[in-house]
């Protein structure tokens, strides 16, 4: 305390006003040295990063069509783009799929990747084993993936309603991929499933850290069970689920091949995301400027949870 | 979790048109080779070779082909635009022709003397844009209904050539373990090509989707999934998936294009034959969309180059080549004259040849407007298949989208 006070207004006084020549010299040629070390973090920073999401906001007020790649011209519309986008139909049904496949996902995925991470904390054979297989549809090539559960939830003869029936617990197939009311279930489902992995994995990293004895004189106390994950474990693990959490919402907010691979954004729209739907104008529609609007909305709610991550972050860092 | 940077996907795009401009110059080769790019599979593609070996030699030219993948096309294709590489021929999905030649990328045939003489006003018309010919597609192809004869015949029922036929043979066609009929209504322009021949036979246009008749034609297929005689999962069928299904003996009948020929002949023990698509009453004249790949010219500013380019377009493209590629690939020659001869030679393929002679282009009437139209045309089909909608409220809601 009274070294930092003490510090302060004496290092504010000191020599930096008349430094000797030689030693401004050497310190300039420090300063340089500093920079030529940055500067290739900074130009892959703005050449690959940078540049791409300031061509994308700038896009989203151009009219970039087709025509565009061939004659470089991209008529400035201001808002047009915007207003296109928000005043179409489909617009509230990406926004609220959007938030309800984030929401269940991210819920999913987090809740049983945490018990997985309780189990595995425990001792028992093949332990490691069984770890290493949970990454598994981590490893999967989605398109691969949303290939096999297709297959896996066909209305018809999908192995999923043949066993709901077969057991009894339902009567009718359950359309799963084909019912709008359903389609946003099953392709949460299947994000859920490929989220496991990643929670799972950090949330056990992050269980390791909690020391041992914080247990032993906890169970002295009587803090066992329910009682130890509720005033040990979860207490010592929050600042690794901020991070789980808030990176898992920007993975999930822009998934795009699951949709596509499993639904492509049908039934009547019912699984159709802003990511799906800035793929469809881009791509399908060659609409890039409204395509580039969409995917602008999706870049602003993920830099807000960016920013909630590095907060996050640091005040793990901190403690 | 997910690591492709899918949500800037437009903005990669972009970026990556834009450096690779730095690089021009390096497929347009300078040593006079003329390069074609084209989106034949392995399998087609030796087809094609020989045809392009035998116009090169004849011109006097040196061709070097380039094959790729007919799904990434259209983003090469724009990458080239911007960066100055476009090939010297170039081969594009037909509706995609007057799309990019509004961009000015393309040069007109005209130029060297190609008029399109002999092919069917549907050809014609998804090449032409604002006036000229950009484009010619020396095959093209439709859809069908194909069959299974076997299950026809045991069930008594003769193959539909009007809506009420097909409604009712698919109906009785309909078991325990198979469904009457199968179709694509999928959440994409492959579910709007599918639906397309009930569109138009009907009299129905894709700029007024509220009309009555265009309410008759969604009602048509919406009661094929109502009376059970089709699966609900049609809306997330690709046409290679309905195909599949028809092998597997899963439908008495499909809704599909003479490209899966080849994969049917190979299924063990399927007795397969195919008729036009039924239309709406006895004596209506059926409409159905036209596929195809169109050979097109760039515009590179070479006009030396694009004068060889033309000629050897004019040469691939010519009757003895459509014969050739039609029986390399299962499709049917453009030329009138010649698809007549490809039926005689081929019976198999005499449902399309027909077909193909009405069948119309999907950009003739909205020209680059297309995709908007095709999207709505696939909601408003999902829409009512899903029960979400009545036909007619489906497409109201999406015609009301402009």
């Amino acid at each position: 305390m009274t070294t930092t006070l003490a510090a302060g207004p004496r290092g504010a006084a000191a020599p930096p006003s008349s430094p000797p020549p030689t030693r401004r010299r050497a310190r300039r040629r420090e300063l340089t040295a500093q920079w030529l070390f940055l500067v290739p973090a900074i130009a892959y920073v703005l050449i690959f990063f940078g540049y791409p999401i300031v061509k994308n906001l700038v896009m989203g007020f151009q009219d970039y069509s087709v025509r565009t790649f061939v004659t470089g011209e991209a008529p400035w519309v201001g808002l047009a783009n915007y207003a296109e986008v928000v005043s179409s139909g489909i617009f509230r049904t990406t926004v609220v799929n959007t938030a309800l496949f984030t929401l269940g996902s991210i819920a999913g995925q987090f809740v049983i990747g945490l018990l997985f991470a309780l189990f595995f904390k425990r001792r028992f054979p093949l332990n490691n084993v069984l770890r290493s297989l949970l990454l598994l549809p981590w490893l999967l090539p989605m398109i691969a993936g949303s290939a096999v559960w297709r297959w896996i939830l066909d209305q018809d003869g999908g192995i999923l309603n043949e066993t709901l029936q077969g057991i009894g617990l339902i009567d009718d197939p359950i359309r799963w991929l084909t019912s709008p009311d359903i389609a946003l279930v099953a392709v949460i489902l299947v994000n859920v499933w490929v989220g496991i992995p990643f929670n799972m994995t950090l949330l056990y990293s992050g269980l390791q850290n909690i020391p041992d004895e914080l247990y032993e004189a906890g169970a002295l106390d009587g803090a066992t069970g329910w009682k130890a994950f509720w005033y040990i474990t979860w207490p010592n693990l929050r600042s690794v689920v901020n991070v789980v959490l808030v990176l898992g919402v920007i993975y999930t907010l822009k998934v795009l091949d699951i949709i596509l691979g499993l639904t492509g954004g049908g039934p009547a729209n019912a699984t159709q995301t802003l990511a799906t739907d800035s793929y469809r104008r881009s791509f399908q529609e060659f609409s890039f400027g409204t395509g580039a609007a969409v995917s602008n909305v999706l870049i602003v709610v993920s830099l807000v949870f960016a920013v909630v991550y590095l907060r996050a972050n640091r005040r793990a860092e901190e403690e | 979790m997910r690591r492709t940077p899918t949500a800037v996907g437009a903005a990669t795009a972009a970026g990556v048109a834009l450096s690779l401009s730095a690089c021009s110059g390096q497929t347009g080769a300078d040593d006079g080779t003329l390069v074609v790019t084209d989106t034949m599979s392995a399998t087609s593609a030796p087809v094609y070779e020989e045809i392009y070996d035998a116009c090169a030699a004849d011109l006097g030219l040196d061709v070097r082909a380039n094959h790729v993948a007919g799904s990434g096309l259209i983003a090469t294709v724009l990458q080239q635009a911007s960066s100055q590489t476009l090939p010297d021929v170039l081969m594009l999905d037909n509706p995609d022709v007057q799309q990019i030649a509004s961009s000015g990328a393309l040069s007109p045939l005209g130029d060297y003397g190609i008029s399109g003489a002999g092919l069917p006003q549907g050809v014609l018309d998804a090449g032409t844009y604002d006036g000229a010919l950009y484009g010619i597609t020396p095959v093209v192809n439709s859809i069908g209904l194909f069959y299974d004869a076997r299950a026809l015949a045991e069930a008594g029922v003769e193959p539909p050539t009007t809506w009420d036929e097909l409604r009712t043979a698919a109906a009785e066609l309909t078991t325990e373990d198979r469904y009457g009929i199968a179709f694509s209504a999928t959440n994409s322009f492959e579910g709007t090509w599918q639906f397309l021949p009930f569109l138009w036979s009907n009299g129905a246009e894709e700029d007024d989707l509220a009309s009555p008749e265009a309410v008759e034609a969604l009602e048509l297929v919406d009661a094929l999934v109502e009376d059970g005689s089709a699966s609900a999962s049609v809306v997330n069928w690709s046409q290679n998936d309905v195909n599949d299904q028809f092998i597997a003996g899963n439908a008495a009948m499909m809704v599909n294009g003479p490209w899966n020929m080849p994969s049917l002949e190979a299924a063990e023990g399927l007795e397969y034959a195919s008729v036009p698509l039924p239309v709406p009453a006895a004596g209506d004249t059926l409409e159905a969309p036209l596929g195809g790949e169109a050979f097109t010219v760039p515009d590179t500013g070479n006009p030396e180059k694009m004068a060889a380019a033309g000629a050897f377009v004019d040469c691939v493209t010519a009757g003895e080549n459509q014969l050739t590629m039609a029986t390399g690939r299962g499709a049917v020659p453009a030329d009138s004259a010649v698809a007549a001869e490809a039926a005689r030679q081929n019976p198999t393929i005499a449902t399309f040849v027909d077909t193909v002679q009405t069948a119309r282009a999907r950009t003739a009437l909205l020209g680059p407007d297309w995709p908007q139209a095709a999207t709505q045309i696939y909601t408003a089909e999902q829409l009512a298949l899903t029960d979400t909608e009545s036909p007619a409220e489906a497409l109201e809601r999406v015609a009301a989208q402009d």
